[in-house]
């Protein structure tokens, strides 16, 4: 429920609130909840209501209208006073829907605990059972139960019980058996507790949400099955009645007294709504999981709302110019600031490299570029992106569709989630093509087919008829990189596109893309986590930690001087070949949460050489010699790098 | 692709057979004696025998079935003793009829359930999609066969745009045009249920494929968002719809008891419905048997439109 998530995220603020406090908070939900106690309360004190009784027949005074004296809503075919059969059929409904829900779950449960519990051929036999009777339409079922014992309430709940089971069965097994393989469980069988004993005490109390679901999410159905039994003659026989039966006797009369039928009706279709809003509630906060408001739709670009907006530079000849770039994510009131003040400037024709951990804000720094950050959660809220003199956080949506893919491609790092798993990827790279040229689907086509044998891709008429999980995970990169030269992009941004790759794919992806690089003259910015990677393929290298850039210069005297302890710490992490004395330090401690980062230095707690004035102020990047920078009050310099070793 | 679609042919077969014992067993615990049943209470012991032998009901359970599956394969479903027509007749004619609702009902929540699904996740939180959840909630909630009333109080008897029953007008009717008079109404209502769980799934399944990584690749590529989205998404999203369209089907189908009591459509439901009245067990048998059939079909369906749409089902 879209309402819902916005509304229980003030409450999940504050730690851990209790069950009915989510509930409440879910405005739907706690109407639901309202209706039907309200319902549920009327329903239990009707017999001591001042009401006439619900079969005292009057034919003198029959088919009266609603709002009638003596008769709030009126009086049926018999002359029986309306509210009072519908208080008493509310009874009836309830109690019916309740007992066949209760049943439902007592034996669709216990099937659902032993197959889980029990697996193996048990748990197949029983399955392929509860298969075989949802292979029935679900009313056609419960129409040939009661054909079998005849019409009547009793065996009307038997049989929407009966036809029940499977949901119950189906979702309590499935719990079960991940259940039935944990640790506690196996530690209660080694203490010599029986099977029984195990699923009473250790299993069942396990599973309780889940039948709670269940019994929440069917239980308006079953109600609305009865009901439908008893319209049907099938359930409730006179003089009893339930909603089901009321409605199904005063469609007899729906021409002439219309009210008698829909009163019913209102009240069935109340109770049911009641029941599944709750239901969705209790869901919601019992399983987050299902939750399906709470997934939001990434809107086309990212929002950009920017609070400091740097001067116009004047133009600087680069290929791209990003100035100050600060990205943010707004999740339940805390922001993120995942890219803390970015610049940089590509030049044309060369290779940047953007390094550092995960989560330091390099591939959301890439994405913002051109507002593929998804929002929400995401918001750019500083900075200029410039390209040809044009800011490109000011760009309309159709003119970064246009630059998208155009004088823009994109690499992404896991080639079998990034690419569209149900059009061949010859599809996909047409499609590319024909979104920024006007070329025919065959041209386009046979343009793509040119584009595979360039990344070098054996076979390529035929591969272009292949779907992504056909390929290997080589290959599949080699076609985005095919589908990022489709329009002969003059930047190409590569985020981390070696790394969901084995090493010798590696070596060769990153030898295509520094030839192709070299052969297209396009510029590169290249982002990695891995050192070693970056020495391969870049120029020039900017290295990132918690959102800002830390250190930036020309990649081999970064490499092997480089003056920010977190740049030394990252080198070290590299292997060497043939160096295997060399330490493989992994860096100590976490980076800081970007939603609460410290004042000065974001390294300083995992710094070797921190001081007292490292915590203090903003830290600016420095200029350290020509094309050089770092952020660091006591940069390194190799005598002190020594001694640090 | 043949192949595939020959295995899972095959696959159905013991899914029917399981669907005969089930019907075959519900019907031999009928409380009570068949004979009795047939020949009333003052029956010689002779008669009773001797109608026990005609039935077969003095075999074993597991002959008796057989020798049932046996007539079952040839076409004999027996006899109704309330119409005096063989059954498989009867219910082949009702199944028509009801073939017509259900496939009118399945088409309308199909393409109404998907529309409201996409419409609902893009405008996400809009108003748009505070609609359809509302309606959708509305949909899921209320009695199928107290809304059919409704609509035939305002359709029918106030503005009497549509008839209010039946399949074919008695005077003077009988083409597509007053068919499809005819079938509005009930369509709609057996539709409305069905059309707000397709609705509801879709929705889920835009706004969980709106998040996956080929769709930003989509978008990187310069791609217009309406291409994004109804090519794009909507592709992904259907895969997962296929099978939930097949279990609607079921749910049409049993539905369609209601639905065709309330309009006095000539279809199975409603053949049901008096044959459990009148006791006529073995027109219940039959009838339940073919559309428990049919609803094994359309899932076989549903698989293979998927199997059409999802290449990686195929290795």
């Amino acid at each position: 429920m879209s309402a819902a998530t916005n509304a229980a995220k003030p409450v999940a603020r504050r730690g851990r609130p209790s069950f009915l406090q989510l509930l409440v908070a879910n405005r739907l939900s706690a109407f639901g909840l309202v209706l039907l106690v309200l319902i549920a309360g009327l329903a239990l004190i009707t017999p001591w209501l001042p009401l006439p009784s619900p079969d005292v027949t009057n034919p003198a005074d029959r088919l009266m209208r609603p709002m009638t004296d003596g008769h709030l809503l009126g009086t049926d075919q018999l002359g029986r006073d309306l509210f009072s059969r519908l208080l008493w059929g509310t009874r009836v409904s309830i109690a019916v829907g309740l007992s066949a829900t209760i049943v439902a779950a007592i034996f669709g449960s216990a099937i659902g605990l032993i197959a889980g519990y029990a697996g193996g051929r048990t748990d197949n036999i029983m399955m392929r059972g509860i298969d075989m009777l949802m292979a029935f339409p679900y009313i056609l079922l419960a129409l040939a139960i009661v054909a079998v014992l005849g019409p009547g309430l009793l065996n009307a709940l038997y049989a929407i019980a009966v036809v029940n089971i499977p949901f119950f069965a189906r979702n309590i097994r499935g719990v079960t058996l991940s259940l039935a393989r944990r640790e506690f469980v196996d530690a209660a069988k080694l203490s010599g507790k029986g099977h029984i004993r195990i699923l009473l005490s250790e299993v069942l109390p396990n599973v309780l949400p889940v039948i709670v679901i269940t019994m929440s999410t069917t239980v308006g159905w079953m109600i609305l099955e009865t009901a439908g039994l008893s319209f049907l003659g099938l359930g409730a026989q006179p003089p009893q009645a339930d909603l089901g039966s009321m409605l199904g006797e005063g469609r007899k009369v729906l021409f002439n007294a219309p009210h008698v039928s829909i009163v019913p009706g209102l009240m069935i279709f109340a109770l049911v709504m009641s029941i599944n809003l709750l239901g969705d509630g209790i869901r919601d906060v019992l399983d987050p999981r299902l939750k399906s408001g709470a997934l939001s739709r990434p809107s086309a670009a990212t929002a950009v709302r920017r609070e400091s907006v740097p001067e116009m530079p004047r133009e600087t000849g680069a290929a791209l110019d990003v100035r100050d770039l600060k990205t943010q994510f707004h999740v339940g009131g805390e922001v993120y600031k995942a890219v803390g003040g970015v610049s940089f400037q590509l030049n044309k024709h060369e290779c940047l490299g953007l390094v550092g951990e995960s989560g330091s804000g390099k591939s959301v720094t890439a994405m913002s570029l051109l507002g593929l950050v998804p929002t929400p959660p995401g918001r750019i809220a500083g900075g200029r992106v410039i390209h040809e003199g044009k800011d490109l956080l000011e760009a309309s949506e159709a003119e970064l569709r246009r630059l998208r893919g155009g004088a823009f491609a994109y690499v992404f790092q896991d080639p079998l989630s990034t690419l569209h798993p149900l059009f061949s990827v010859g599809d996909q790279i047409t499609e590319a093509i024909r979104a920024h040229q006007p070329l025919s689907y065959r041209e386009a086509w046979k343009k793509a087919v040119e584009l595979l044998s360039l990344v070098r891709i054996p076979n390529a008429a035929e591969r272009a008829h292949s779907y992504p999980h056909q390929l290997s995970g080589g290959m599949r990169q080699r076609i985005s990189i095919a589908m990022a030269l489709a329009n002969d992009a003059e930047i190409l941004i590569a985020d981390e596109p070696t790394t969901a790759l084995d090493v010798t794919v590696q070596a060769q992806i990153l030898k295509l893309m520094a030839a192709l690089q070299d052969e297209k003259g396009s510029a590169l910015l290249f982002i990695t986590h891995d050192f070693g990677v970056v020495s391969e393929i870049s120029d020039r290298v900017a290295v990132m930690y918690a959102g800002r850039i830390v250190e930036t210069g020309p990649t081999d005297e970064v490499l092997f001087s480089p003056a920010h302890p977190y740049t030394r710490k990252l080198i070290d992490c590299v292997p060497v070949l043939g160096e295997p004395e060399r330490r493989l330090d992994a860096i100590a401690g976490l980076p800081p949460a970007v939603n609460r980062l410290p004042e000065g230095c974001a390294f300083a707690d995992r710094c070797p050489h921190v001081e007292a004035a490292c915590r203090k102020g903003d830290i600016a990047l420095d200029d350290l010699g020509p094309g050089r920078a770092v952020r660091c009050i006591k940069p390194l310099t190799a005598g002190r790098e020594e001694a640090a070793q | 692709m043949l192949v595939y679609f020959l295995k899972r042919l095959a696959m159905v077969v013991p899914v029917l057979f399981g669907l005969t014992v089930i019907v075959f067993l519900i019907m031999a615990m009928i409380p009570g004696d068949a004979a009795t049943a047939i020949l009333g209470a003052y029956a010689t012991p002779e008669n009773v025998a001797r109608i026990n032998q005609q039935l077969g009901l003095d075999r074993s359970l597991p002959e008796q079935y057989f020798i049932w599956l046996g007539n079952l394969l040839q076409g004999d479903l027996g006899r109704s003793y309330s119409l005096n027509r063989p059954v498989l007749d009867e219910v082949l004619e009702r199944f028509n009829a009801t073939l017509v609702l259900a496939g009118a009902a399945l088409l309308l929540c199909t393409v109404f359930g998907l529309l409201a699904g996409i419409v609902s996740a893009v405008r996400q939180f809009g108003w748009t999609d505070r609609i359809v959840t509302f309606f959708v909630l509305i949909g899921i909630s209320m009695p199928s066969f107290w809304l059919g009333l409704i609509l035939i109080l305002v359709f029918a008897v106030n503005l009497r745009w549509l008839p209010p029953s039946g399949m074919f007008a008695i005077y003077g009717g009988g083409g597509p045009l007053d068919l499809l008079a005819h079938l509005i109404l009930p369509a709609v209502t057996l539709a409305v249920v069905a059309t707000g769980v397709i609705a509801r799934l879709t929705r889920a399944a835009m706004l969980e494929v709106l998040r996956q990584d080929y769709i930003r690749t989509a978008r990187a590529k310069g791609l217009t968002e309406r291409r994004v989205i109804y090519r794009h998404a909507f592709k992904a999203a259907l895969v997962s719809v296929i099978p939930v369209i097949g279990i609607q089907a079921g749910f049409v189908l049993g539905g369609a008891v209601y639905i065709e009591t309330v309009f006095q459509w000539p279809g199975i439901g409603r053949m049901l419905v008096q044959a459990i009245s009148t006791r006529d067990l073995l027109l219940v048998q039959g009838g339940v048997l073919v559309v428990a059939a049919s609803y094994v079909l359309f899932n076989l369906l549903a698989d293979v439109a998927q199997h059409l749409l999802d290449p990686r089902l195929k290795s």
